[in-house]
């Protein structure tokens, strides 16, 4: 701790003690819910009305903007559910641990949209729901992944004990994704039939680009939001006898 | 006892274990010769077929052989008490469960390596993938017990631990899968398969040194 | 938006659509779920403790 001024230390512990953040995430909700909605309705109308067809696949590549941000999502939340493990196993701090697995369900979300929704667009581009296309099978892997921290954390008792658990396979996982993406992407190259057409991005003009940088802040939002709403519920359950929580309730009520 | 001491005791200990339990020590082996028997039931017995598919089986019997044996990397010990001696003793702990990996191979995965060539010989293998085959499952395995041990680790404290490890662990050996099967794939088409083997060997020293880490700081939660 | 065209998209409309339908659905379930389990939760919370010190 002696890397950081006494200030940020001690901002650190005030925000990540239990009654205070789930306050700051009380006063915090409105405001990302706002600026989501607003950045979803631009991108949304960017994205479906404004931008022009594209020349080869037509309307249907207007799934770019939910499959892509989806996907973006799905691997920056895993990455970050690692630095949450990071900060938990070294300094003990339960609001990461708390963190971690409030993000899980959610990256799980993001990873199975990114799947379905590439399904989606393979059908008419390929003529089949599920091709062995490099991406969609690191993502499927990717989506085993999540379901196992999640299961993981369900199944240990102990919930100190589950959060140091699920920790360390996140760590696990992150130093393992590069070498599961690159080795399917490699695996894809070698086995890829000709004829099979790959999901490319279409070439992209601005007024295509500018929607799917609109969704994809959208969908950052949408998971500071989630991630929240998680972490308030995982909080309450963990510290149901303490006495912020009774200080809470005799407020309600 | 120096720390090389303490590695070599576990070892042995363990290897003498697993001698008196001879019969249980067997059953990965039988497994993977009744998985890979179970393929040309299923698909028929054309020969370009079953040829063409041998890598893929081999390599996913293995992999499952391995998966099904993981659980008595730590199991007994947890259950008799001595895992948490292990964790008492002075010594690296790290050091310490490579040490019970690497016993455990030698038990469950080394054995894969004698019977490969009669499971090349009944899917028709090309003699020319043998060397292959064997190098592969020789990079392999080790790294297949070193992954597991993570897995087992982080699930031994369960009561029904067995389906999450596979779920935890399966996701994780998916490279060594491809790059095994691929070396051998080339090798029966009588390509090359340096590359492939050179990637093994490469996990396989990434996994020696970085496994037992995380394994090591799982048992202290699993036991604690 | 009342332009049939743009309900159409194409000829993709179905791909297009239920891509944007079960999107929105998995990510509003994600986001009310946890909120419903929280109230769920305060409410149990606020009767315990109304037994405790009456």
């Amino acid at each position: 701790m002696a890397f950081f001024p006494a200030s940020w230390t001690r901002f650190f512990h005030q925000t990540a003690s239990p009654p205070y953040f789930y306050a700051l995430a009380s006063k915090l909700s409105p405001w990302l819910g706002g600026i989501c909605l607003a950045l979803l309705a631009a991108g949304l109308y960017g994205g479906l009305y404004l931008a022009p067809p594209d020349y080869q696949q037509g309307d249907s590549y207007r799934i770019i903007y939910v499959h892509v941000p989806a996907a973006w999502m799905s691997l920056f939340v895993y990455v970050l559910m690692a630095v949450m493990g990071g900060i938990a196993l070294i300094w003990r701090m339960k609001l990461a641990e708390v963190m971690l697995i409030s993000s899980a369900p959610i990256g799980a979300g993001f990873t199975f949209i990114a799947l379905v929704t590439g399904s989606l667009w393979g059908k008419p581009m390929w003529g089949a729901w599920w091709v062995w296309d490099a991406r969609l099978t690191s993502e499927l892997i990717l989506l085993f992944l999540y379901l196992g921290v999640i299961s993981l954390y369900g199944a240990i008792e102990d919930k100190r004990n589950a959060a140091r658990a699920v920790s360390i396979l996140a760590l696990v996982g992150v130093v393992n994704i590069p070498i599961i993406h690159y080795s399917v992407e490699w695996w894809n190259t070698l086995h890829q039939g000709p004829t099979v057409t790959k999901l490319d991005k279409p070439s992209i003009h601005i007024s295509m680009l500018t929607p799917l940088l609109l969704m994809a802040l959208a969908f950052k939002f949408y998971y500071a939001l989630a991630v929240l709403q998680n972490a308030k519920l995982e909080l309450l359950r963990r510290e149901s006898g303490a006495q912020w929580v009774k200080n809470l309730l005799g407020a309600k009520t | 006892m120096s720390l090389s001491q303490a590695f070599f005791a576990i070892v042995v200990r363990d290897l003498l274990l697993a001698f008196r339990r001879r019969a249980e020590a067997a059953n990965p082996l039988l497994f993977f010769v009744l998985a890979v028997t179970l393929f040309p039931l299923a698909v028929g017995a054309q020969p370009h077929l079953l040829q063409a598919i041998a890598p893929g089986v081999i390599w996913v019997a293995a992999l499952l052989a391995a998966l099904l044996s993981l659980e008595s990397l730590f199991r007994s010990d947890f259950e008799d008490g001595s895992l948490e001696q292990l964790l008492l003793c002075p010594h690296a702990l790290p050091v310490l469960i490579l040490g019970k990996i690497s016993a455990h191979w030698l038990v469950t995965g080394a054995p894969l390596l004698v019977v490969a060539p009669l499971l090349a010989l009944f899917l028709g293998l090309p003699q020319q993938a043998m060397a292959t085959l064997w190098l592969s499952l020789l990079l392999g395995t080790p790294l297949l017990s070193l992954i597991g041990a993570i897995g087992v680790a982080l699930t031994v404290g369960l009561r029904r631990g067995g389906m999450i490890l596979s779920l935890l662990v399966l996701p994780l050996y998916v490279p060594v899968l491809i790059f095994a099967s691929s070396a051998v794939d080339r090798a029966a088409g009588g390509l090359p398969a340096a590359a492939q083997l050179d990637v093994l060997a490469a996990m396989l020293f990434f996994g020696v040194v970085l496994a037992p880490l995380p394994a090591a700081a799982a048992l202290r939660m699993s036991v604690n | 938006m009342n332009n049939p065209d743009f309900w159409a998209m194409g000829g993709y409309a179905f791909y297009v659509w239920t891509s944007y339908g079960i999107t929105f659905a998995v990510l509003l379930w994600n986001l009310i779920s946890p909120v419903l389990q929280r109230k769920n939760l305060l409410r149990r919370l606020t009767v315990k403790q109304k037994r405790e010190t009456s």
